[in-house]
């Protein structure tokens, strides 16, 4: 499968659109602007970016509680994203959702879900929504290794596979859930082994490797358009960040692991195949390309600031529809 | 000794029916609450449940039989340690247009019609209750004058309210475990996969947690499902995605989108099945924002209720009742019988001690409010139909006017939905109380199973006419 070099530089950039929005939520969150907690995707982007650039505007997906990274692989606006993180009227949910609870209904973007296993019967329903509507549509699931321990991945994945749902369940599996190691909780060293559960294709891809991910998405993606069902992909990959971002909080995982990772980065590993294929990117057009990022993040960090926080009246609004 | 079953009267007006179908055969053994036969009349087919238990002995009506009389012995069962050499002789008037005219016979109650032989002196049998309990209410005021209205029965009601909505939208669709092929494991999804077929009425494996959130992301998709749950029971499976997700999408998002979703089944206690198919989630879900929680005790409201349900915007949650499914009401024959969410009905004015109750507790309140009717203790009854929003108004109203106020409900006491509406009566109404509020509930237990424990452990009538005399200083 090519992928055109159009559309790598596209990928590239919003990989490191991702990677620098969340160095900033870190700054943000280090500096006391940002609350509560912020789960850094930082090292996963290649798994987000390649799978959604195999969708349409229509297709739908639903994210976890690491969600900025789908996010913006979809298409949501760093404006708004920034301001909820912020806290403000401005943001996706008017302040009252923060990091954990983005969504973007118009562009298919369910939310994050600060619940683990949370969104995975969830996305299985919009999947169920499609073939209904027999739009061609498709549905992705978003997850990580932890989450596929849990009760809601058999349920659902068990019903799309009988019901030949258009669901793509992409678990990330960053080898660690919280700071337990996932061999620790797997019982089989692959997750997706687990499909064999179900009778459905599952597909062990480096999720480090943006274009390796988009070559597996859109072979299950095209596999679900024609009503074949659903797929398991586990991407391989790591976070170069801890569970989350708190100044004191120490991270369980080896000092070596951490590093042999970061040395597979996966912009860096896009940057260099590009710069590779002929030229097809020059350093100057790479530095331009990423102080272009930071200006687009950049404006986002002052459109967050410069806006108010919510009305005190806005707190018992939107409880029920009216 | 032995019991004979008598033809149910399926409404008050009903005279006679035709006994479809036995759905037992002589030497069976009966526990209570099994359906045994279906019964048809020109306006419904119902299912009779057995009430007393025993060994089905002999079977006196065979189906297909037309115009049996209401009252008329149609089976005997023995109890334990009886033979058939106990069965009194009982001979049954013939079912036949012979006894067009005359009176119904009220088993050996009273002089048997011309026609029909004179039944052979002998013990008298127990007679057993009447099959199908009454839950009859006066109609909506605001019904126009000139509807008519059919007599059915809760399960049929809330199956045409769900018909009716799937036939108005299209986007309207039912799942649950067992509701397609097997017409729902209650019966009430009856006909609904003939009429709409297997993509709109769809069984699902028994998987709480994964349905209802699939039921969430349909909703989240612009479609709007009508969740079955077997019972609400199973439902904690599915707490989850009612509550995290259901409840709150909207609010997290911003308003940016809701969760048009009814969740549905029966609540609350059944017949001696014990403490985990017997509870109350009353008090759980109304404690919720974001949710709206009705919980019907008849079928006109059950019927206009899951209308209005399948139409709101909102998350409902349908909090029904296995022991009412079978209780019939009137229920007005129009396009858009719409009960408003929110909104209680005074069932029964009246001036001395406010009852609040919901659901199953409404046969507790009546009965009560009638047996204190003979005692001059004059109460108004409230049925409060909604417990997510309660309607305040006329609750705060009514004590201002009767001073004192009795809450009825089958579920637990501590944080019950009684408990709140006794706070908020303290806290609005206090000036206005002549006597402390007063609370009839559950017992604080597990549901247990033998039937006299069971029995204690839910409320009585006596104990609703014990109350409401306690805070009339009447006692």
């Amino acid at each position: 499968m090519t992928v055109s070099p159009d559309m790598q530089r596209n990928m590239l950039r919003q990989m490191q659109t991702i990677r620098r929005f969340e160095e900033h939520a870190s700054e943000g969150f280090l500096a006391g602007d940002i609350y509560g907690v912020v789960h850094c995707y930082i090292g996963e982007e290649a798994v987000a970016v390649g799978v959604c650039a195999t969708l349409t505007r229509e297709d739908k997906i639903i994210s976890t509680h690491r969600g900025h990274g789908h996010c913006i692989a979809k298409g949501a606006d760093l404006k708004r994203m920034m301001a909820e993180l912020y806290g403000r009227e401005t943001g996706y949910c008017k302040g009252k959702g923060g990091s954990m609870h983005i969504a973007d209904f118009e562009i298919g973007m369910l939310g994050a879900n600060g619940i683990v296993a949370g969104g995975i019967s969830i996305i299985t329903g919009a999947g169920l929504a499609a073939q209904m509507d027999g739009n061609g549509a498709v549905a992705v699931c978003f997850f990580g290794d932890g989450a596929s321990n849990a009760g809601p991945f058999h349920e659902s994945i068990n019903i799309a596979a009988s019901w030949k749902l258009p669901v793509i369940y992409v678990c990330e599996n960053n080898l660690w859930a919280v700071n337990v190691p996932a061999e620790n909780s797997l019982a089989v060293t692959d997750v997706a082994a687990r499909a064999a559960g179900y009778g459905i294709p599952g597909k062990i891809v480096d999720g480090n490797d943006a274009l390796a991910v988009y070559e597996a998405a859109s072979e299950a993606v095209a596999h679900a358009r024609n009503g074949g069902g659903p797929t398991l992909i586990e991407c391989k990959t790591y976070r170069h960040r801890a569970h989350t971002e708190r100044a004191d909080q120490p991270d369980a995982r080896p000092k070596a692991e951490i590093e042999a990772w970061m040395a597979k980065d996966p912009i860096d590993q896009l940057a260099a195949h590009l710069k590779g294929q002929q030229g097809q990117l020059t350093e100057d057009e790479w530095a331009a390309m990423d102080a272009d990022v930071m200006s687009e993040v950049e404006a986002a960090i002052a459109f967050a600031k410069a806006s108010p926080f919510p009305s005190t009246d806005s707190v018992s609004q939107d409880v029920f529809a009216d | 000794m032995p019991t004979q079953i008598l033809m149910p009267a399926l409404s008050p007006t009903m005279e006679d029916g035709k006994l479809a179908k036995w759905m037992v055969k002589e030497g069976d053994m009966l526990t209570s609450g099994m359906v045994i036969a279906e019964i048809e009349t020109d306006k419904a087919t119902m299912e009779v449940e057995a009430v007393d238990e025993g060994k089905l002995s002999q079977i006196l009506i065979a189906e297909g039989t037309e115009n049996v009389k209401v009252n008329t012995p149609i089976a005997v069962i023995l109890d334990e340690g009886e033979s058939a050499s106990d069965i009194a002789p009982v001979t049954a008037p013939p079912p036949s247009a012979a006894t067009n005219g005359a009176s119904a016979p009220a088993a050996n109650t009273q002089p048997a019609p011309p026609s029909a032989p004179a039944p052979t002196a002998a013990p008298t049998p127990v007679v057993s209750a009447p099959v199908a309990p009454m839950a009859i209410v006066a109609p909506e005021l605001d019904v126009p004058a000139g509807t008519t209205f059919a007599t059915i029965t809760m399960r049929e009601a809330l199956r045409d309210a769900m018909a009716e909505e799937m036939r108005r939208d299209g986007d309207v669709f039912l799942m649950g475990e067992e509701v397609a092929q097997y017409q729902g494991a209650y019966k009430v999804s009856q006909g609904l996969l003939e009429e709409f077929g297997d993509k709109r009425v769809i069984d699902t494996p028994i998987t709480e947690q994964g349905f209802a959130g699939i039921g969430v992301g349909a909703a989240m998709s612009g479609l709007k499902p009508i969740v079955e749950f077997m019972t609400w029971n199973f439902a904690m499976q599915a707490i989850d995605q009612i509550i995290n997700s259901a409840a709150k999408t909207l609010y997290m998002s911003g308003g940016q989108m809701g969760c048009p979703i009814v969740f549905r089944g029966p609540n609350g206690a059944a017949a001696r099945v014990a403490a985990q198919h017997s509870q109350c989630y009353s008090a759980w879900y109304a404690h919720v924002p974001g949710l709206k929680v009705v919980s019907p005790s008849n079928a006109a409201d059950a019927k206009g209720l899951l209308k209005s349900a399948i139409r709101d915007p909102n998350p409902v949650l349908v909090l029904e009742n296995e022991m009412l499914y079978g209780t019939q009401a009137d229920v007005p024959e129009m396009d858009d019988w719409l009960v408003p969410i929110g909104k209680a009905k005074i069932v029964k004015p009246g001036n001395d001690v406010t009852i609040v109750s919901f659901a199953r507790g409404m046969t507790y309140a009546n009965e009560a409010a009638a047996q204190l009717a003979q005692q001059g203790i004059d109460a108004e009854v409230i049925d409060l139909r909604s417990l997510r929003p309660i309607d305040w108004d006329t609750i705060i109203a009514s004590v201002r006017k009767t001073n004192r106020i009795v809450t009825v409900e089958e579920a637990w006491p501590v944080c019950s939905v009684g408990s709140e509406i006794c706070a908020q009566v303290a806290i609005h109404a206090f000036d206005h109380l002549d006597a402390p509020p007063a609370k009839v509930s559950g017992a604080d237990v597990p549901m247990p199973y033998a039937a006299n424990l069971e029995t204690l452990a839910l409320p009585s009538v006596e104990q609703v006419v014990h109350a409401a005399k306690s805070v009339c200083y009447a006692l």
